[in-house]
């Protein structure tokens, strides 16, 4: 094969496995020293997290401090009074529901666009037998290590010629044929057993039916990370919509967020505020389907 | 299978694989060929262009700001493989021992792959401004001088790689992470009643049997770090004094601000010409892998 896109064992590397806690020891000496040990683990794993959480943090606050104590220069664990007038000031000032809106519509037509065309490839590459298969496999695999840059002026082009420029499409069709995704699903889908597919076939189903009545009650999985590792792909997508949304009143929330620095510069209340609007959903996401983005980046790595 | 069947089935191959490769085909494979083309054309993008031959390829060779790119993103891709792949590596050991509260750790340290590119960019800027900085606030706090972290061009690059740093981490953490679980608690066993000691049995069994792992985020952390647009376009915009230009946000800077679109062009093809060069010999060192394996 030809780029691995699979380390091994990848799927829920974030779950707790029982098998390497180890049993007990006997011996006094020996249980003192390790929980000495334990402990400076402890601590570095403390020590890690606090240099992860501290940015994120530190916008929180800048976030809900007023002006004139950002402007005082002292470090504040916690600002002396919560206030929202960063956020008013943000909202007064820029159209941030309807970049909201953008970024929620862009990212859910991705998504579904994604899931659906990946799970279609993805059964043809794992079932079925066709000349050029993985000739054509590979080179769909190949646009994974292609920088936007290389083809972005003629993508531009190609899309104004489309007549799709100055539409959410000129963002949501580049994006939505992944290859990555194509990759994730024909990897799932090699793991349903070609003998239930075979006996299926042979009981006179066609591949429509295989599909939809074997093989998609079975992938469920699959298709929660190919949906969530699209939306959060789209979500935080930059490098194109920069080229491809120059309309206002189109732009998604990183878009948003680099126009809004540009014109509030080292106003940091109103930047921090509005860069908290564009990261919390997916956090939350993040948070509470980890399982699925984690299987997602575990597979592949590839955004 | 007679040969009807399987024509019938290539032919519902190709029609379930026709969304994806009209996608694929249309939006990556035509714009390929017409960025080579329009490399060799002399163009703003309004308009149509004119043929210019080899002309922007020459110009590359001559462009100091070009050179400075490629060294710059070469800098940046050989600083920050290592030491996120290092920093990862040890993340995910230290999380694969027993611990309080390990889930906890672990999700924290994988969250800022939620993070948009732009959003992480702004941390930066935020953590590393020179007047009111976290860091230069912490810095002066304990005594040290702030570090121009702006103005300065080492010090303007080192903020690119920390906060790149921030952003991957937690990606080659979980990467190890899977790699580790799937190394079987009886290898231990074993070493520890032969003797080995914490650093030998990771040297010699939990490094060794990462190498899957260690393989995959190399290529992995190579091709993104070759790509690294968000946090350069924002932390410093390729500043101060270009010291922090790379390919491809010199690229997009030719190509839709100074508008130089052939050029631009000429420029990716470059970039193109290197990705397909690094794919080809992880190709072989994965095929001479297999064999050895």
């Amino acid at each position: 094969m030809s780029i691995s896109v699979e380390p091994p064992g990848a799927a829920d590397a974030v779950a707790e496995t029982r098998s390497d806690r180890p049993g007990r020891r006997p011996g006094r000496h020996r249980s003192r020293s390790r929980r000495g040990l334990l402990v400076l683990r402890l601590l570095a794993a403390v020590v890690v997290c606090v240099v992860v959480v501290a940015p994120l943090y530190w916008m929180v606050v800048v976030a809900l401090s007023s002006r004139s104590e950002l402007l005082g220069g002292e470090l504040r664990l916690w600002p002396r009074a919560l206030t929202t007038e960063n956020f008013d000031r943000v909202l007064s000032s820029f159209p941030v529901l309807t970049w909201l809106g953008n970024s929620v519509s862009i990212a859910l037509t991705t998504a579904v666009i994604t899931v659906v065309v990946n799970l279609l490839g993805g059964y043809a590459f794992a079932h079925l037998r066709f000349r050029g298969s993985s000739a054509l496999f590979l080179t769909a695999l190949a646009t994974l290590t292609l920088p936007v840059q290389v083809i972005m002026v003629a993508l531009f082009r190609l899309v104004t010629a489309l007549g799709l420029y100055g539409s959410y499409w000129a963002v949501i069709l580049p994006t939505a044929a992944s290859a990555f995704g194509l990759f994730l699903a024909r990897q799932s889908m090699l793991s349903i057993p070609r003998d239930l597919v075979e006996a299926a076939r042979i009981d006179g189903a066609g591949h429509w039916r295989v599909l939809t009545r074997i093989v998609l009650p079975l992938s469920k999985p699959l298709v929660a990370v190919l949906f969530f590792m699209s939306l959060l792909g789209s979500w935080n997508d930059f490098a194109w919509p920069l080229i491809a949304l120059q309309d206002n009143r189109l732009f998604t929330l990183p878009i948003g967020l680099l126009y809004l620095q540009g014109q509030f510069g080292p106003d940091y209340g109103a930047t921090m505020a509005f860069a908290l609007i564009n990261v919390t959903p997916m956090v939350v996401l993040f948070l509470v389907f980890q399982r699925y983005f984690v299987q997602g980046f575990a597979r592949s790595g590839i955004r | 299978m007679s040969s009807r069947q399987a024509r019938g089935e290539a032919r519902a191959a190709y029609l379930l694989l026709s969304p994806n490769l009209l996608l694929l085909g249309l939006f990556v494979f035509v714009p390929l060929v017409g960025a080579a083309v329009i490399s060799l054309q002399r163009t703003d993008g309004f308009g149509g262009g004119t043929f210019a031959g080899l002309a922007n390829y020459a110009t590359l060779v001559g462009d100091p700001l070009f050179w400075r790119s490629l060294v710059n993103t070469t800098a940046f891709t050989v600083l920050v493989t290592p030491l996120s792949m290092a920093l990862g590596l040890g993340a995910s050991v230290l999380l694969n021992t027993v611990l309080p509260a390990r889930p906890v750790f672990r999700s924290v340290l994988i969250l800022p792959m939620a993070i948009s590119g732009v959003a992480t960019a702004l941390l930066g800027v935020l953590v590393f401004d020179e007047n009111t900085g976290l860091l230069d606030l912490l810095l002066r706090a304990v005594g040290l001088p702030a570090v121009p972290w702006q103005s300065g061009s080492a010090a303007a690059f080192a903020s690119v790689v920390l906060v790149t740093l921030w952003w991957r981490v937690g990606f080659n953490m979980l990467i190890y992470l899977a790699g580790l679980q799937g190394i079987g608690p009886d290898l231990y066993e074993a070493a520890t009643l032969d003797g080995a000691n914490r650093w030998q049995q990771f040297r010699h069994l939990t490094f060794p049997l990462l190498g899957a792992s260690t393989f995959f985020l190399l290529i992995i952390n190579v091709i993104f770090s070759f790509q690294v647009f968000d946090i350069v376009f924002v932390l410093t915009g390729g500043g101060p004094r270009n010291a922090t230009s790379v390919l491809v946000t010199y690229a997009y800077d030719t190509g839709f601000e100074v508008r130089d679109q052939g050029y631009a062009a000429a420029i990716g093809m470059v970039l193109l010409v290197l990705t397909m060069a690094f794919t080809l010999l992880q190709w072989r060192g994965n095929r001479s892998r297999d064999v050895v394996e």
